[in-house]
């Protein structure tokens, strides 16, 4: 166990402080970079898109990790920066452009639910967002001459300026570079006073409040950014696909990147990027399961629903902190080897909180 | 002058009156106490001033500015920072956390700068962190420094929430019942803090407390309100011996 002597401020500022930290996140970086000279072709695709799971996990992550407002719409801003990339490529826009006002559009329409779901609550918020992402998905199946309605989009390829990316190596670095740079971005907002007004305003808005907080700025604030970073892994994700369709970014999209987080560990960076593998390998992990279960059961419909559902609660019940919870307590188990207690990570009973003003 | 000057205040809910012309004034650089039994209306006040709850009726100026002109979240900016009845921290997040959270209205960076943390940013944090550490210094909580909320005893909670309260650099505190729930050690520590907060940083507390040790030992003057109205106001010594009030806490003929 390290133990770090602190002679300067910086060393509460900074990341990476910690040598273990630091080596793990290099290797991790040099495992990523190197990915295309080793794999190819199929898996190379799985990759980026496990990336842009990343990336829109990261979004949802600043929502209901931090500012603590559940979406259980957040497909509809994977599909907004989806098509709007994909609309504005067909016009002949360069690429450059179109996946940023994807994310500029996904991240204003984000703020406008924000603005509108600002007073809600818990179980309020999460039928506002949901009802919000049927709406996106019936108005782009609706809107036939633009989106291509249920007969899907075909995605042009990235392109603009006489420069082409195509699928490969150059599209995966590409990908890498954006969700690096976010992943990069969202640490910074997270430890200076935004990220800090996002906490507060998750543990306590009446104190927040009387500390000087504006809780509806704050919470329109986190739902754009939590927007915009979705919408922009909705339109990398674009270029994955292929082929869009509204049915894509359905209730099913929105649960999976819930899932991620929860299963991941709410309130970490750290947790978006484990959910993502999570999430990338879970499928494989079904269809082995059917393979091995009786073929009335295996080919029962909605199974994999019921799993996404079964985890996702046995995740609330057993290991709130998901699987980043778990990382770390393996790692003071290895740490402190005999001496690891159960007990470190029991939290003892909350104090009771008597009726509250919101 | 004084420093706060409340007048004829009413707070009404539905036809409930909870607070029923009061009127009160606090002078600079004094600890006052308002005192009162269950349900007179003390924490409503409080609330009244940081503006939680919208008056009905009644003006409450802060050095000369109305606060009721002034949404929630403005008022610290006035210059009152308050502490809660019932413990409001940010519990997942460190004691650290807590009081740099604190110092939420004196931030002037925006999101995006920080979003890339440029120089000034980090600058910024600086100046908060070394304000921060002046604050649990003051109140002798270094230990605690990066502990969870969540991991901490009540009373170090309470602490917390006095010193991030603190971290607001205000003019004013509120303080919703500071003793509570503390031992006599803790409380006698606690009054040594107050003092020392009035006495070096110059801030004027208005405290509501139970605990009339307390109040004997550090409050300079004492409301005492029942039934949203007030009672007496004076030295403790004073409206201990007052008739109204002991009829209050005690009942029988006033």
């Amino acid at each position: 166990m390290q133990v770090i002597f602190k002679t300067d401020y910086d060393q509460d500022i900074n990341y990476m402080v910690n040598r273990g930290e630091r080596i793990r996140i290099l290797l991790a970086l040099a495992l990523a970079l190197g990915a295309p000279l080793v794999v190819g072709g199929y898996f190379l695709s799985e990759l980026s898109i496990f990336l842009v799971y990343i990336l829109a996990g990261l979004g949802l992550m600043v929502l209901v990790g931090f500012t603590g407002m559940v979406s259980f719409g957040h497909a509809a801003f994977l599909g907004i920066g989806a098509y709007t990339n994909s609309v504005l490529l067909g016009y002949g826009v360069p690429f450059f452009i179109t996946l940023p006002a994807g994310a500029l559009l996904a991240g204003l329409i984000g703020a406008a639910l924000g603005r509108a779901a600002s007073k809600m609550h818990g179980f309020y918020m999460a039928i506002a967002t949901l009802a919000f992402a049927i709406v996106v998905e019936t108005g782009i199946g609706a809107w036939e001459h633009v989106t291509g309605g249920h007969m899907g989009l075909s995605v042009p390829s990235m392109a603009g300026l006489g420069l082409a990316i195509n699928a490969g190596p150059m599209q995966y670095y590409l990908i890498l570079a954006i969700v690096v740079f976010c992943i990069w971005g969202v640490a910074n907002l997270m430890r200076s006073p935004t990220g800090r007004a996002f906490i507060a305003v998750r543990d306590s808005e009446t104190s927040a409040r009387s500390l000087g907080l504006n809780i509806a700025r704050t919470r329109i604030m986190a739902f754009f950014i939590s927007a915009m970073l979705t919408g922009l892994a909705g339109g990398l994700l674009s270029h994955l696909m292929f082929y869009l369709s509204p049915e894509s970014f359905g209730v099913n999209e929105s649960l999976k990147l819930l899932l991620m987080v929860i299963v991941g560990g709410l309130g970490t960076i750290t947790g978006a990027i484990f959910g993502a593998v999570f999430v990338s390998i879970l499928p494989n992990l079904i269809s082995l399961l059917q393979g091995i279960l009786p073929q009335s059961i295996a080919q029962t419909a909605g199974l994999e629903q019921f799993l996404f559902g079964a985890i996702i609660a046995g995740f609330i019940i057993f290991e709130p902190e998901g699987l980043y919870g778990r990382w770390r307590k393996l790692r003071l188990f290895l740490e402190t080897f005999p001496y690891y207690k159960k007990a470190t990570f029991t939290r003892q009973k909350k104090y009771l909180k008597t009726e509250r003003f919101r | 002058m004084s420093e706060l000057e409340v007048n004829n205040l009413v707070v009404a809910f539905g036809g409930v009156k909870a607070i029923n012309d009061v009127s009160f004034s606090v002078d600079p650089g004094e600890i006052y106490a308002i005192i009162g039994p269950n349900g007179a209306g003390k924490s409503t006040i409080f609330n009244a001033i940081s503006r939680i709850y919208t008056p009905k009726k009644g003006s409450i100026r802060f050095q000369g500015q109305e606060l009721l002109e002034r949404e929630a979240h403005e008022v610290v900016s006035a210059g009152i920072a308050r502490t809660f009845q019932n413990i409001e921290l940010f519990e997942n997040a460190t004691v650290l956390d807590n009081l740099l959270a604190g110092r939420a209205s004196k931030v002037r960076t925006g999101a995006l700068a920080e979003f890339f943390f440029t120089p000034r940013v980090r600058r910024e944090e600086h100046e908060h962190r070394s304000k921060v550490e002046d604050i649990l210094d003051l109140l002798d909580m270094q230990h605690h420094r990066y502990e969870k909320v969540a991991d901490l005893s009540y009373g170090a909670r309470k602490n917390v929430e006095l010193a991030r309260a603190l971290c607001a650099e205000p003019r004013m505190l509120l303080l919703d019942e500071p003793a509570s729930g503390l031992n006599p050690e803790e409380t006698t520590d606690m009054s040594f803090w107050l003092k020392d907060i009035k006495e070096e940083l110059g801030v004027t507390i208005v405290m509501v407390e139970h605990d009339m040790n307390l109040v004997g030992r550090i409050a300079d003057r004492v409301l005492a309100i029942a039934g949203g109205e007030v009672l007496a106001v004076g030295s403790v010594a004073e409206v201990q011996s007052n008739p109204t009030v002991q009829a209050a806490y005690l009942g029988g003929a006033a």
